[in-house]
């Protein structure tokens, strides 16, 4: 331990900060597909359409009962097939990030469903209720008075969920991307020096998720004082 | 779909592509199994000791949590496994290294001890922080009533977790439980980034050398699915049988 190379890590700072950005994109925009495909699942698992609501189950918990790396190496090869099919180009060239932002979303969209399914049956009935006796329909219900009350009721949560879904982006290095952990890795098999740069790639994620667990939590003692 | 191609003779191992499923099978549910022990008891302790006034535990007790909790499991996966023999005293990494893969030959594996053991204790060790965040929540959720009771009733404080807290505590979180099993059987395809040859990564395997895609990932999924469906229904049955008359816990699952 007493040759630890803290300059290993300066020299490939400019690296790793390219994986580091290229894991916070993934976790961005796997966050938005998730939570926008999670809605529409959860509100289908709650229709009363019978072929809706078990499809919807159906795809949850099949995505839920496999691991994570098994549904990245899924879309890893359906990715391509199918936009090849769409396009009608065949070999169509579609990258493990392309393919990667897939499968994200998809697991991603499953796990927050039965998050915001709990949260919208945390509503009162009643609201929903109120809402079509006042003359509105399904989406404005759901959009004015249903959902905004549920997303509040289950941001810590949520939150949580994203904290997870950060340290997840890190799987990725399954297929060969150059994440944060896949350019520490990379650049630790280049300089022999793995120690330092494994141990480096910890720190961060424990400061970076550590601090927003803290955040969450400070949130949630927040949104409790302010329900009285 | 051509499913006959698993009946072919494997590249290796003297072994069919359905031999090959089957030892992922076995070694995805050895893996699970004993980093399952390591998770579920240490994580009981370190729940207990967070709901108990022993200020100096209770901290520590914290400490692993968040530690553990906030580092991705793949990176301590490559903490384990590259790391820990690097920054040893010399002797003991290099006996890690050399010594110790080969004091047993794994059955149907390409691996070696190490690789098996290093993801048995990665996977127990960072499930061992959700284990305990549930036992501390289940404990947390009896009625404070319970303690006091047992206290004034003359019992010991650990005689109130043996006989009071603990019997209620276990019943409740069955349902958890049954959730942190499944994420580490579902968590142990993440050792095949170190070489141990579970189901995910015969399913990549299998892929590589007969390029039947579909058939192969449809089939480990099903597997994955079959084992949960029954690990599901067997942890139902168990809390039905153990359910106490009349306690009614919080919500059916």
């Amino acid at each position: 331990m007493g040759d630890f190379d803290y300059k290993i890590i300066i020299n490939n700072l400019p690296f790793l900060w390219d994986g580091l950005l290229l894991s916070l994109k993934l976790f961005c925009i796997a966050l938005v597909g998730g939570i926008f495909f999670g809605t529409l699942l959860a509100l289908a698992r709650l229709s009363s359409w019978r072929v809706l609501s078990y499809t919807s189950a159906g795809f949850v918990n099949l995505i839920r009962s496999i691991p994570f790396i098994l549904a990245i190496f899924w879309f890893y090869f359906l990715t391509p097939m199918l936009v090849g099919k769409i396009t009608g180009q065949q070999g169509e060239a579609v990258g493990p990030f392309t393919s990667a932002i897939v499968a994200f979303i998809m697991v991603e969209s499953a796990y927050y469903s039965e998050i915001i399914r709990a949260g919208i049956q945390s509503v009162p009935r009643g609201q929903p209720w109120a809402a079509y006796a006042l003359g509105m329909n399904y989406w404005q219900a759901m959009g004015h008075i249903v959902l905004p009350q549920a997303f509040r009721n289950m941001l810590p949560i949520m939150l949580t969920q994203a904290i997870i879904l950060f340290q997840d982006t890190s799987l990725v290095y399954v297929v060969g991307l150059k994440d944060f952990l896949g350019a520490a890795s990379k650049a630790g098999q280049i300089s022999g020096r793995i120690v330092e740069l494994y141990i480096f790639v910890a720190l961060v994620f424990l400061i970076i998720c550590f601090g927003a667990s803290r955040l969450v939590k400070y949130l949630q003692a927040r949104m409790d004082a302010g329900r009285v | 779909m051509e499913w006959k191609f698993f009946l072919e003779q494997a590249p290796s191992g003297g072994m069919t592509y359905l031999g090959w499923l089957g030892s992922g099978v076995m070694w995805t549910l050895l893996v699970s199994i004993c980093a399952w022990v390591i998770a579920f008891s240490l994580g009981s302790i370190l729940g207990i000791l967070r709901t108990t006034p022993l200020k100096w535990l209770n901290r520590g007790a914290t400490v692993y949590v968040e530690i553990f909790r906030n580092i991705p499991l793949l990176v301590q996966m490559f903490l384990w496994y590259f790391v820990m023999p690097e920054i040893l005293p010399t002797s003991m990494g290099d006996w890690l290294k050399q010594t110790y893969p080969n004091l047993i030959t794994l059955p149907f594996a390409q691996f070696s001890l190490w690789e098996f053991t290093a993801a048995v204790m990665c996977l127990g060790l960072y499930t061992a922080s959700r284990v305990a965040e549930q036992v501390r929540s289940g404990i947390q959720s009896l009625p404070k009533g319970q303690t006091n009771a047992g206290l004034a009733m003359g019992f010991t404080l650990p005689q109130v977790y043996r006989y009071v807290i603990l019997p209620m505590a276990y019943r409740l979180i069955i349902p958890p439980m049954t959730s942190e099993f499944l994420t580490i059987f579902k968590n142990s395809s993440t050792a095949l980034t170190i070489g141990v040859l579970e189901l995910t990564a015969q399913a990549r395997q299998i892929n590589e050398y007969t390029f039947q895609t579909f058939p192969t990932f449809a089939a480990v999924t099903i597997i994955y699915v079959v084992i949960t469906l029954t690990v599901v229904m067997a942890m139902r049955l168990l809390e039905k049988r153990v359910a106490v008359p009349g306690f009614v816990s919080q919500g059916g699952h």
